[in-house]
C-alpha cells in the first residue's frame, strides 16, 4: 500500500470514534441536503407542471408587440407629428385559415384557433365580468385541459343548445348559476344573448376558474359583432421547454404579437431563480458547518501527531507528502460522508413521500418530491471539496513544521 | 584525500529572538570515511545544535555544510530531505518509532520514502536488518511492546534502512541502562569496523567516548579539542 495512505489510514483507524462522529456531520448536512433539493425542484417542477397544462405553450394574438405607426408618420419620417387620430384598425388575425395552416406545416404540437372577448355575464341580477373564449370543441382537448377539468357537462354539449355556455366552478358560484340555468352575456359591442349552461369546470388555477367561460367560435364572433374573427391562435407542443423558441419563429415568420408560456410567467420563473440561489446558499452553508467537523479532526490529528510528523519529517519525508497524508484523511472523511449522506437522503426521501397530507379542502394528496442524481452529485462535490479544503489548511500547516523545533521540545 | 562525506566551513547557527542566541559558532568539522566520532561536551554546550546540521535538519545562519563536497545551502527543504533519506541515518536519545506501526514497518518507512525497492525488497531487507541486531523475534510487535535496549535498536535498523555511508546518533545510549547501552555501543562500533561506515554520536559517556576514533569536544558552541584518540593515532588495529 501507498505510503501516504497507508500513514493516514492508522490516523483515521485509532480515531474511529472521532472519525465517525466527522463522518456523520458530512453525512448528515449532505442527507438533509439531498432532501431539501429534492422537495424545492420538486415542488418547482410540480408548479411549473400545473402551469404549463393549465395554459397554452404558445398564445398568438392580434395585439401589436409596439404601437402602429400612424399613416402620417409613415408620410413625414423626420417629422414628428403630435394630436392624430389613430386609425381605427381592423380587430383580429388577418387571414387566420391560412395562418393557422401555415402554422400546422411546421410546428411540432396543436394549433387551435379561438376568439376572446371580455364581456359580462348576468344571472339572477348579478353580474360578473369574464373572458368569454369561443373555442372549436373538437380541436380544444388537443391544445388545453378543458375537458379533464370539467366537473358537470361534457365540451360537445356545447352544440347541443344554442350559445351553450361552460363557467369556471367559482365564476359560477359568483353568479349563483347551476348547470342548465339561462344567463345572459354582453361584450363591448352592447349586443347581448342569452344562452345556457351546459357545463362547469375547475382548472385548479383560480384566476381561471372564477372569470373564465367557453362558448362556440360561432357565439364569441357573434357576440363580438365581428364575423370570421379570429384574435388568438393556442399552441400546444410536444416538447414545453421549446416554447420560447417556437414564439421566436412565430414572430419572424408573420409579426404576430406571440407569447411563451415562460415569457407570459416571467415573474414567477424569476422568483424560481432566486429559490433556488437561496436553496444553494443554504446547502452550501450546511455543508460548510459540516466541514468543520471535518477541519476539527485534522486539526486534532495534527496536533496530537506533530512529534510524528517532525519525526517523518526528520527520516526525509517531503513536504508534500506530509501535505498529502492529511488532506487524503479529510477526503476519506469527506468520501465516506458523502456515500453515508447520499443514502440518507435517499431514505428521507422516500420518507417523505410515503406521508399523506389531509386537508378537509383537497383530496389527499403526497409531497412532489424528485429523486435527481444530479442533487447527489452536486451535494456530495461539495461536501468532498469542502472536506479537501478542510484538510487542506491543518495539513499545510502539518507540512511547513519545522523539525528540529519539536525534537528540541521532545527532548 | 578523498572528499570528506560531511564537511562544515565556520558553521553558525544563532537562533533569532529578542535576545539571540549562538547555538554554536565557528565550527570547522571534517567527516572522513569510516570514522567513530565522539561528540562530548557539557550540557547545554551544542552537540545536539551541531548533529542537527550535520543531518540537514537546521541550517546554519552563516557558514556552510556540505555533503561529499556539494554545498547545501542553497538547496530547499525538500532536497535537503532526500540527501538525508539516501546519505545520512539519524538516531535520536529517544527512539521516535511511529507507535501504530510494527517495528519491520518503522524500519520500512525511510525506504518507502525513498523508493528505490519493491515492497518484497523492502521487507525482506527490514526484517534482515531487525535479526542482525537481534530482533528477529519482535518483528510484528509494535513499539510500545519492546522494552527501552529493544526500541533503540529499531531505531538504529531503521536510521540503516537506505544504507547511508554516515549515521548521526545523539546520546543513542543515554536512556540505556548499562547493559543495553554495552550493546547498542557494539553496534554502532561494527557498523564502522565491519560496514565501514562512518558514526558521529554525541554522548556524555566518558569511557565510551574513550573507545571511539576521534573526539570532538565542545564549550558553548565552540569546538575547543578535536583529536584522534591515541589507539587509533597508534594504528593499532580495531
Ligand atoms: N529553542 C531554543 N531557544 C533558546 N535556546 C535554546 C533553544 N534550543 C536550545 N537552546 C540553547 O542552545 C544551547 C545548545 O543546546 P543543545 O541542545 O544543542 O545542547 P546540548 O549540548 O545538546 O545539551 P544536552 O547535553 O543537554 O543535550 C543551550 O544553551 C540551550 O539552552
Ligand atoms: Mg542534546
Amino acid at each position: 500500500m501507498n505510503l501516504v495512505v497507508d500513514i493516514a489510514w492508522t490516523h483515521i483507524a485509532a480515531r474511529f470514534r472521532q472519525t465517525v462522529v466527522a463522518v456523520l456531520g458530512v453525512a448528515i448536512g449532505v442527507g438533509f441536503s439531498i432532501m431539501m433539493a429534492a422537495l424545492m425542484q420538486g415542488s418547482q417542477d410540480d408548479f411549473v407542471r400545473t402551469l404549463v397544462n393549465a395554459m397554452p405553450h404558445v398564445a398568438i394574438n392580434d395585439e401589436r408587440r409596439e404601437a402602429p405607426r400612424q399613416p402620417a408618420e409613415e408620410a413625414f419620417d423626420a417629422a414628428q407629428i403630435r394630436g392624430l387620430t389613430p386609425a381605427t384598425r381592423r380587430r383580429g388575425i388577418n387571414n387566420p385559415i391560412a395562418t393557422i395552416a401555415a402554422l400546422e406545416s411546421w410546428v411540432p404540437g396543436s394549433v387551435t384557433p379561438s376568439v376572446q372577448a371580455r364581456g359580462i355575464l348576468r344571472y339572477g341580477g348579478k353580474d360578473v365580468t369574464s373572458v368569454i373564449v369561443g373555442i372549436d370543441p373538437a380541436r380544444e382537448p388537443r391544445v388545453s385541459q378543458l375537458v379533464n377539468h370539467l366537473r358537470q357537462g361534457s365540451l360537445p354539449a356545447l352544440y347541443r343548445a344554442t350559445n351553450a355556455i361552460i363557467l369556471g366552478d367559482r365564476l359560477a358560484e359568483k353568479l349563483g348559476a347551476r348547470l342548465g340555468s339561462n344567463i345572459s352575456m354582453s361584450a363591448g359591442t352592447g349586443k347581448v344573448m342569452t344562452g345556457q349552461v351546459v357545463g362547469i369546470f375547475r382548472s385548479g388555477v383560480r384566476a381561471v376558474d372564477e372569470g373564465t367561460s367557453y362558448v362556440l367560435i360561432k357565439t364569441a364572433q357573434i357576440l363580438a359583432e365581428q364575423t370570421g374573427l379570429i384574435n388568438e391562435i393556442r399552441i400546444r407542443l410536444n416538447d414545453p421547454m421549446s416554447a420560447r423558441a417556437v414564439a421566436d419563429r412565430i414572430i419572424a415568420d408573420t409579426g404576430l404579437k406571440t407569447i411563451s408560456w415562460q415569457e407570459a410567467n416571467e415573474d414567477l420563473m424569476s422568483a424560481f431563480v432566486v429559490r433556488n440561489v437561496i436553496m444553494y446558499t443554504v446547502v452550501g452553508a450546511i455543508l460548510l458547518v459540516a466541514s468543520f467537523g471535518t477541519y476539527n479532526i485534522i486539526s486534532t490529528i495534527t496536533f496530537e501527531k506533530s512529534r510524528d510528523i517532525a519525526i517523518m519529517k526528520s527520516l526525509g519525508l517531503t513536504q508534500a507528502t506530509v501535505r498529502r497524508i492529511f488532506i487524503l484523511e479529510g477526503l476519506v472523511i469527506g468520501l465516506a460522508g458523502a456515500l453515508a449522506g447520499s443514502v440518507l437522503g435517499f431514505v428521507l426521501t422516500q420518507v417523505m413521500l410515503s406521508i399523506e397530507i389531509r386537508t378537509g379542502f383537497t383530496d389527499a394528496t403526497r409531497l412532489p418530491l424528485i429523486v435527481a442524481p444530479l442533487h447527489y452529485v452536486i451535494a456530495g462535490g461539495i461536501a468532498l471539496a469542502s472536506s479537501a479544503i478542510a484538510g487542506f489548511f491543518p495539513a499545510r500547516k502539518a507540512a511547513r513544521v519545522h523539525p528540529v523545533e519539536i525534537i528540541r521540545g521532545a527532548t | 584525500m578523498s572528499v570528506p562525506l560531511i564537511e562544515t566551513r565556520k558553521a553558525t547557527r544563532i537562533l533569532p529572538g529578542i535576545v539571540p542566541v549562538t547555538l554554536v559558532a565557528d565550527i570547522d568539522l571534517l567527516i572522513h570515511e569510516k570514522q567513530f566520532v565522539a561528540i562530548t561536551g557539557p550540557s547545554g554546550s551544542g552537540k545536539s545544535s551541531l548533529l542537527y546540521l550535520l543531518d540537514l535538519l537546521d541550517v546554519p545562519t552563516t557558514g556552510e555544510v556540505l555533503i561529499r563536497g556539494r554545498d547545501t545551502s542553497t538547496l530547499v527543504d525538500d532536497e535537503r530531505a532526500e540527501i538525508r533519506l539516501a546519505t545520512l541515518g539519524f538516531i535520536f536519545q529517544f527512539h521516535f518509532l511511529l507507535p501504530e506501526f510494527t517495528t519491520t514497518q518503522n524500519v520500512m518507512l525511510p525506504m518507502r520514502a525513498l523508493g528505490k525497492l519493491t515492497p518484497r525488497q523492502m521487507k525482506e531487507r527490514a526484517e534482515g536488518l531487525l535479526s542482525s541486531l537481534g530482533l528477529e523475534d519482535h518483528l510484528a510487535k509494535r513499539p510500545d511492546q519492546l522494552s527501552g535496549g529493544q526500541r533503540q535498536r529499531v531505531a538504529v535498523a531503521r536510521a540503516l534502512a537506505n544504507d547511508p555511508p554516515v549515521i548521526l546518533a545523539d546520546e543513542p545510549t543515554g536512556s540505556l541502562d548499562s547493559k543495553s547501552s554495552e550493546q547498542v555501543f557494539q553496534i554502532l562500533r561494527d557498523l564502522v569496523d565491519r560496514d565501514g561506515r562512518s558514526v558521529v554520536a554525541v554522548t556524555h559517556a566518558i569511557d565510551l567516548a574513550e573507545r571511539m576514533d576521534r573526539r570532538v569536544h565542545l564549550v558553548d558552541g565552540r569546538i575547543v579539542s578535536d583529536e584522534m584518540q591515541a589507539s587509533v593515532a597508534l594504528g593499532e588495529p580495531a
